[in-house]
């Protein structure tokens, strides 16, 4: 495993390199927009794994709600955090798009306040991750996570059946697309969808070892105090032998 | 262009900056690692 993660590494790097280019410069200049539509290329890909981070992040909690099962705890953190990022992503590069294509900034449009709510949701479960210290701490997030991926559809479809500011889907939904363009836009799915899946793995080894070292520490400290009782009683005993 | 540019300068800042975070926190337990090897062989 430790020679195959620099490999995908190197390999994802070059397909990263390689969206870019297709994005920034073989893909055709849209007509209205101009160049600043190749905003494009980053903003609905990163949007997209987002959704699908948390959707891993659904069944994880699922599975841990059923099964209590370690590992699908772990998963369900690192695909919150990772999706975070990515929702993130969407929520600066949406408003940077939106300045010369609307005029605006941001606007309480559904999709944009739905988006916004999603990213809240998934913060406030990172936060009570991090902060809270029960031991039913898991057992809480999953339930919010259960809970939270139910505004993920109503993100997506949001567009389908309201009509809201943000344009409408480029696939299905009535909206269409130069398939060059769609080349390039699937291209920096994939490209953005690998590097997501290698930050998670990543990040899955860091929390298993975090966790070791915490449960060794643990360990630890409960094996000291009778450690040194031992090391009391054998110092006790040899001074009662010596006396003898 | 300046949008279209700081759109994906802004991606990549994010990006590079969750990294980042990855890393120290790793660097962190690493020395945690370290440390505890250390009690362990002194005792």
């Amino acid at each position: 495993m430790k020679r195959v993660f620099p490999i995908l590494a190197i390999l994802t790097a070059g397909l990263l390199s390689y969206a870019l280019y297709e994005a920034l410069i073989a893909a055709p200049t849209e007509q209205t927009m101009g160049d600043v539509q190749r905003i494009f290329y980053y903003h609905v890909p990163s949007a997209w794994t987002a959704f699908i981070l948390f959707f891993v992040n659904f069944f994880a909690s699922i599975v841990y709600l059923i099964r209590r099962n370690t590992k699908a705890d772990i998963v369900a953190l690192v695909t919150a955090e990772v999706g975070v990022i990515f929702c993130t992503v969407v929520l600066v590069t949406g408003p940077i798009w939106a300045r010369p294509v609307w005029g605006i900034w941001w606007t309480w449009d559904l999709r944009l306040t739905l988006t916004l709510v999603l990213w809240l949701i998934y913060v406030s479960y990172l936060v009570l991750r991090r902060f809270s210290s029960s031991g039913q701490t898991p057992l809480l997030a999953a339930v919010l996570a259960v809970f939270g991926a139910l505004d993920v559809p109503l993100v997506y479809f949001s567009i389908w059946f309201f009509r809201t500011q943000h344009p409408q889907p480029v696939i299905g939904g009535g909206g269409s697309i130069d398939p060059r363009m769609l080349h390039v836009l699937l291209i920096n799915w994939l490209a953005f969808s690998c590097f997501a899946a290698l930050v998670c793995w990543s990040r899955y080894r860091l929390e298993v070892l975090r966790r070791e070292v915490d449960e060794t520490l643990a360990l630890e400290a409960l094996l000291e105090p009778r450690s040194s009782q031992t090391r009391s009683s054998q110092t006790k005993t040899s001074q009662t032998g010596r006396a003898g | 262009m300046n949008y279209l540019y700081a759109a994906y300068i802004a991606t990549w800042a994010i990006h590079i900056g969750y990294l980042s975070t990855l890393l120290r926190r790793y660097t962190r337990l690493r020395s945690e690692i370290e440390e505890f090897k250390t009690r362990i062989d002194d005792k």
